[in-house]
């Protein structure tokens, strides 16, 4: 053997070492404020079990069930209809933001931006502002799930739109087609794929923001949860719970099933 | 702007130079006349612009310096969108390697060598374009010997088959004259003898005038009528297929 094997632990460089220990010193003093101390936890668990037992059995009330029937079926047309505006808004936005695409040239940048403060922006803030603007109820929810969408599909379509083959657009510029037929012809079949599998996760991640949505008055299941919590009818609360779990599993269930189904 | 060319030159390059942006100088003086019917092979090392030079003649790029004359349209620097529009209707052209749509169709594909004239976008998918259309493009894929792969998806044609597919583009639009870049480059030897068979029969019978660049020397002797090399930006040679001869060859590669 002419070298050495290498040592399994390389030394830290200078600038590491220092990084290291200041991120490990940030976090220590972080924790000495908000994490929770061992007498919280002490005095805690007691009081967490015993809201456990408040909580349990879940009303099953029958006209409570439909009272909650009523405001899933709502929480879903949020979704959905969120979901789908946000969706076929961002087609035109993916494209206008995909760079070498983009029929505006070099704004696309500004479509992009555009897209990321929609995506940076958190959902309850959204719900809080569209609330603010178009008052209580379903019709915010819409709209801020709308938002949300956009955020999320109109980065990802851009993606898919820049991805395309390049090869195919290039043999229509040459024969004169227009930027609209390039665009139908060669960069939509190629990122439709992509599209879809983005709309579904988008639906999946409509669905479990329009259940918490509820919580600032935008409609949905939501709201029941908030005002079980708010007046101490935690079987009331524990059984929304349940069925939220049981919403958002199902709904991954399905886009699961669907996304397997397209590959 | 017409310009007087004699009536069988289709297409003429007078001191055309070129350079990419920021790049090095790539054609250096081209001149070159192309004759109507003819069949013209263009080679030379990789690099040495026979792909700039084919674009540039079609005005897919900005000539440097110089004019071109196509079809009696003379432009310098860059045709205007008129002219550009008039050429691109009787010049087809065909790609190396994947430059169909995949996901479509190849009746799809066929359809979309009509893409370019003004208002044609509805052409971009064989359900939406027009009626006659259709009949156009299943004719052109029947001239390739494809027509009972019409509803096939274009990436699940072999090589061979998939580079009848865009000729078969290029046809569609009736051209004078069509360029193909290394059309057969991707193909292993029997395909490509089969589809440079294929393409130089159908231009010899309609009478459409022919560029094509090759590395496979087998094919100047068969499916050219006239060879022109490029080396160092600049026209090496420009003879007959005939008269082509080892150290012609020798000095183009060297
Ligand atoms: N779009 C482009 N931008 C900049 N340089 C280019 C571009 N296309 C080709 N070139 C350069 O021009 C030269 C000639 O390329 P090309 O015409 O493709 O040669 P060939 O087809 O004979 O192989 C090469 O050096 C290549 O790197
Ligand atoms: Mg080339």
């Amino acid at each position: 053997m002419t070298r050495p094997v290498p040592p399994r632990l390389n030394r830290l460089s200078p600038l590491s070492f220092v990084v290291t220990v200041a991120a490990l010193a940030v976090l220590i003093a972080s924790m000495t404020q908000v994490a929770p101390t061992p007498d919280q936890l002490v005095q805690g668990a007691p009081r967490f079990v015993n809201l456990m037992d408040r909580m349990t059995p879940p009303n099953l009330d029958p006209a409570f069930l439909w009272r909650i029937a009523a405001r899933i079926v709502e929480t879903f047309q949020i979704a959905l209809v969120g979901a789908a505006f946000g969706v076929l808004l961002s087609i035109p936005i993916g494209w206008l933001a995909a760079r070498g695409v983009s029929p505006i040239g070099p704004f696309h940048v500004v479509a992009k931006a555009l897209v990321s403060l929609a995506r940076t922006i958190p959902d309850l803030v959204w719900a809080l502002i569209f609330v603010a603007t178009v008052g209580l109820g379903a019709v915010a929810g819409t709209l801020t799930i709308t938002m949300d969408t956009i955020g999320f599909c109109g980065r990802f379509f851009a993606e898919a739109i820049e991805d395309a083959d390049k090869e195919p657009q290039q043999a229509l510029e040459a024969i004169g087609a227009s930027k609209l037929s390039v665009a139908l012809g060669a960069i939509w079949p190629d990122a439709l794929p992509s599209m879809i599998n983005s709309s579904l996760f988008a639906l999946e991640k409509a669905v479990r923001s329009s259940v918490v949505l509820g919580l600032v008055g935008a409609g949905g299941i939501g709201q029941e949860l908030k005002v079980a919590f708010d007046l101490f009818q935690y079987q009331n609360a524990c059984t929304i719970i349940l069925v939220i779990f049981i919403i958002v599993l199902g709904m991954e269930f399905v886009t699961d099933r669907l996304r397997a189904r397209l590959q | 702007m017409k310009h007087l060319t004699p009536p069988d030159i289709l297409l003429q390059a007078s001191g055309l130079h070129k350079s990419y942006p920021g790049g090095a100088k790539v054609l250096g003086g081209i001149d070159l006349d192309l004759h109507r019917g003819e069949r013209l092979a263009l080679i030379g090392a990789n690099g040495s612009g026979k792909s700039t030079l084919l674009k540039c003649l079609l005005g897919l790029h900005d000539l440097s310096g110089g004019a071109v004359t196509s079809f009696g349209e003379r432009f310098e620097r860059a045709p205007s969108r008129a002219q550009r529009t008039r050429i691109r209707q009787k010049t087809g052209f065909v790609f190396q390697q994947h430059c169909l749509v995949r996901r479509r169709t190849v009746l799809c594909n066929v359809l979309h060598g009509l893409l370019g004239d003004p208002g044609s976008w509805r052409g971009f998918s064989h359900m939406t374009a027009r009626a006659d259309w259709r009949v156009r493009a299943m004719a052109a894929l029947d001239d390739v010997g494809l027509a009972d792969k019409a509803g096939a998806r274009a990436d699940a044609l072999s090589g061979g088959q998939q580079q009848r597919v865009a000729i078969a583009r290029a046809l569609v639009r009736g051209p004078e004259l069509i360029l193909a870049d290394e059309p057969v480059a991707s193909l292993d030897p029997a395909a490509g003898r089969s589809v440079m068979e294929l393409f130089s029969g159908l231009c010899l019978k309609r009478g459409i005038t022919m560029v094509f660049t090759s590395h496979n020397m087998a094919h100047l002797a068969d499916y050219a009528d006239r060879v022109v090399a490029l080396r160092g930006g600049r026209v090496l040679f420009d003879k007959p297929a005939a008269a082509v001869a080892d150290d012609d060859l020798e000095r183009t590669f060297a």
